[in-house]
């Protein structure tokens, strides 16, 4: 035995008597998690970042002993922001990799796709992408769970400050697709009952890169306030578009959510001055300890702070722990009674809680707005807190109003 | 109603949304009509140009010769696919060359990722193009200006090329009648070489264009190839004029259904090829028989 292999015996034998719950936790078979995400496509940047924030999960679970002694292995599938291709890797997920837990999706028409998959299944999912449908009836179930904001809470909070803020006559651009059409529809009614005007709404392909044929008509239309509703890439292309047609001089733009990412990939001088609504960003760390851990943990893992998304499949999997710790078992409804009758959790941010009714978490959001050239801290000092709007089920619709008696 | 100058400025930007179109559309085109091949590749060449024009850049920091040198390097590309790939498959059926740039194409796109990562890459215009200019009816873009200019350029170029040189000559002599052009003495593989890497070439060039409008990223390709088939069927397989007059065409319609009926603009030119195609079924400007 040379010097080298010695050394490495040696070292494994006090990693296995120091901790022995992580030979425990090796001896089982391992407990799986599947993640279905876009990693390709426009969504190919927030896609990631969820990717990185799972993994901090993982590894967090797995330096503790695992979920009930297993080892927890999350696997990641690309769904390519397509809902045939998201339900397949799912099905193979469940089928062949035996996964007992999906944590994961993005965009809302994948995630259905998806959902539909793990209820047929009787797997549970906990969905960390943002749609109004999947906590509500029909396509909600007893054990699919949503661990991210819904477009009713985001767009409420969003455009009510927006209108008290920064103006009450509107141009929307959505993406034409569930979460797009969502946002819009929340938009208008928040918009009419804070007393404002539509002067015009368009929708346009997700996926687009080229947005100046929407342009002109929103220019001559002069609305105070620009509403953004374009994920992923689409926002990058769409907000340089805007300014490079000198639209920034008169108009405001707001969205519903800034993305770190996106942000990063545009740059201050395309995201100054931009409103949004976000549920997570890595400042806050400065004042909530428990953003200082799990900023902690990410950069020390990824050498980038988190983005808002990663918080959710973060979170998400350590939902799937603590269920299977509280049920002591791994069964998909016992995991899932056990999560209602213990509703309440704080990985990453605060407080936040199950709502029995529809399975839907509730938690704080903040509206933050772009930093220009020049006022950015470090790499990713890319945003400003302007409020905090604290969680509560008031923001979302009602129980009886999705559809659960 | 909207006004007249909203109308003005719709149509102005639609000109921008076909030029690319057009440069991409001319290629494919000029391919088809000499060669018989379907380059479904094409957009991966566009999407090439914008990597290698963000790449360029860095490397050298000065757009300008990024621009005069990415179509190069995607030409050079262009080269290596027709002479060691799609030569190979000269004399067989059509579908033979249209799977090889199929397949081609998602080879393409899985070594960018691969390569530049998967995600966007930012590719900013230079500072004397950024802004916009008071048209008078709208501010528009100096850069989108600039684009239409490079692309009036090219045709004009590609123009004389075709019009006024030797080699021109026997491009469209070929295009006609390859048989004939042989049997004169014509050296048709060199000429097909040559056709093939300006085609992928002013590709690229649309790609380096695009980018600083539409972001640079290994998708970019798919959606805007399958626009400029639309183009080429419209305007007649092989016919240069109909990609021109087509590109154009379809610009606008994208631009003014966005305008009044913006739910409509995904398939509306979908819409006008069917029609087209229903009234003549070669395309505005194509010879009937060329498929055959």
């Amino acid at each position: 035995m040379d010097r080298r292999a010695f050394l490495t015996v040696t070292a494994a034998g006090a990693t296995t008597l120091a901790f022995p719950h992580v030979l425990r936790a090796q001896s089982k078979e391992p407990l799986r998690i599947g993640c279905p995400l876009p990693l390709t496509g426009p969504f190919g940047a927030l896609a990631a970042d969820m990717q990185r924030g799972a993994q901090v999960a993982q590894d967090q679970l797995n330096a503790r002993g695992g979920i009930l002694g297993r080892k927890v292995e999350v696997l990641f599938r690309d769904d390519a922001l397509k809902p045939a291709v998201g339900a397949q890797r799912t099905k193979e997920l469940i089928e062949n990799e035996k996964v007992q837990f999906v944590v994961g999706g993005l965009a809302a028409h994948v995630q259905m796709a998806i959902n539909e998959q793990t209820k047929k299944s009787n797997v549970l999912f906990i969905s960390t992408s943002q749609s109004d449908e999947i906590s509500a009836k029909p396509d909600t179930s007893p054990i699919t769970f949503h661990e991210a904001l819904n477009p009713t809470i985001t767009c409420r909070a969003v455009g009510g400050w927006v209108a008290q803020n920064l103006g009450k006559k509107w141009w929307i651009v959505y993406a034409d697709y569930a979460w797009g059409k969502q946002c819009n529809a929340v938009f208008q009614e928040t918009l009419k009952k804070q007393g404002g005007t539509l002067l015009g709404s368009t929708p346009y392909p997700l996926g687009s890169a080229e947005f100046s044929a929407h342009l002109p008509r929103i220019q001559s239309a002069r609305p105070e306030v620009l509403v953004s509703v374009t994920p992923g890439a689409d926002n990058v292309a769409f907000l340089k578009q805007v300014t490079s047609f000198g639209m920034r001089r008169d108009i405001k733009i707001a969205q519903p959510l800034h993305w770190l990412p996106q942000a990063k990939e545009g740059g201050p001088e395309i995201y100054q001055d931009i409103y949004a609504g976000i549920n997570f960003y890595w400042e806050l760390a400065e004042t909530v300890p428990q953003v200082k851990r799990y900023v902690d943990a990410f950069q020390k893992k990824h050498g980038i702070p988190p983005g808002d998304y990663s918080c959710y499949s973060y979170s998400g999997v350590l939902e799937v722990a603590r269920g299977c710790e509280l049920a002591k078992s791994t069964d998909a409804m016992k995991v899932a009674d056990a999560l209602r009758k213990n509703p309440t959790y704080d990985h990453y941010k605060g407080k936040q809680w199950w709502r029995a009714c529809d399975n839907k978490s509730f938690q704080d959001l903040w509206i933050v707005k772009g930093r220009g050239p020049g006022q950015t801290k470090g790499d990713w000092g890319l945003l400003e807190v302007v409020a905090r709007v604290p969680g509560s089920e008031e923001q979302d619709r009602t129980c009886a109003e999705k559809g659960h008696a | 109603m909207p006004d007249a100058s909203a109308l003005a400025a719709q149509v102005f930007t639609g000109l921008v949304i076909g030029g690319i179109l057009v440069l991409l559309a001319i290629g494919l085109s000029l391919i088809f009509g000499l060669m018989t091949v379907v380059n479904f590749a094409h957009g991966s060449f566009y999407m090439l140009g914008a990597y290698f024009g963000v790449f360029l850049l860095g490397l050298t920091g000065n757009f300008w010769l990024s621009l005069v040198l990415t179509p190069l390097m995607v030409g050079t590309i262009g080269v290596l696919v027709e002479r060691f790939l799609i030569r190979r498959l000269y004399g067989r059926s059509i579908d033979d060359p249209l799977l090889l740039t199929f397949a081609l194409s998602l080879v393409m796109v899985e070594t960018v990722r691969l390569v530049w990562g998967r995600i966007g890459l930012a590719l900013d215009p230079p500072r004397v193009l950024a802004g916009a200019a008071d048209l008078g009816f709208m501010y528009f873009p100096v850069y989108r200006l600039f684009v239409i200019a490079v692309t009036a350029a090219v045709l004009v170029g590609l123009w004389l090329f075709l019009h006024r040189t030797s080699v021109g000559l026997i491009i469209r002599a070929g295009s006609r009648d390859a048989l004939m052009t042989r049997a004169l003495g014509v050296d048709l593989g060199r000429i097909w070489l040559l056709v093939f890497a300006i085609g992928t070439g002013i590709a690229g060039l649309a790609g380096i264009l695009a980018g600083p409008m539409r972001g640079v990223y290994a998708e970019m390709g798919v959606t805007i190839v399958i626009e400029c088939f639309v183009v080429v069927v419209v305007g007649g397989m092989g016919s240069l004029l109909g990609a021109v007059l087509s590109g154009l065409l379809i610009g606008q319609v994208v631009g003014l259904t966005t305008f009044f009926a913006p739910k409509l603009a995904e398939i509306a030119v979908f819409i006008v090829m069917a029609v087209v195609l229903l009234v003549r079924p070669s395309g505005l400007f194509g010879e009937a028989g060329l498929m055959e």
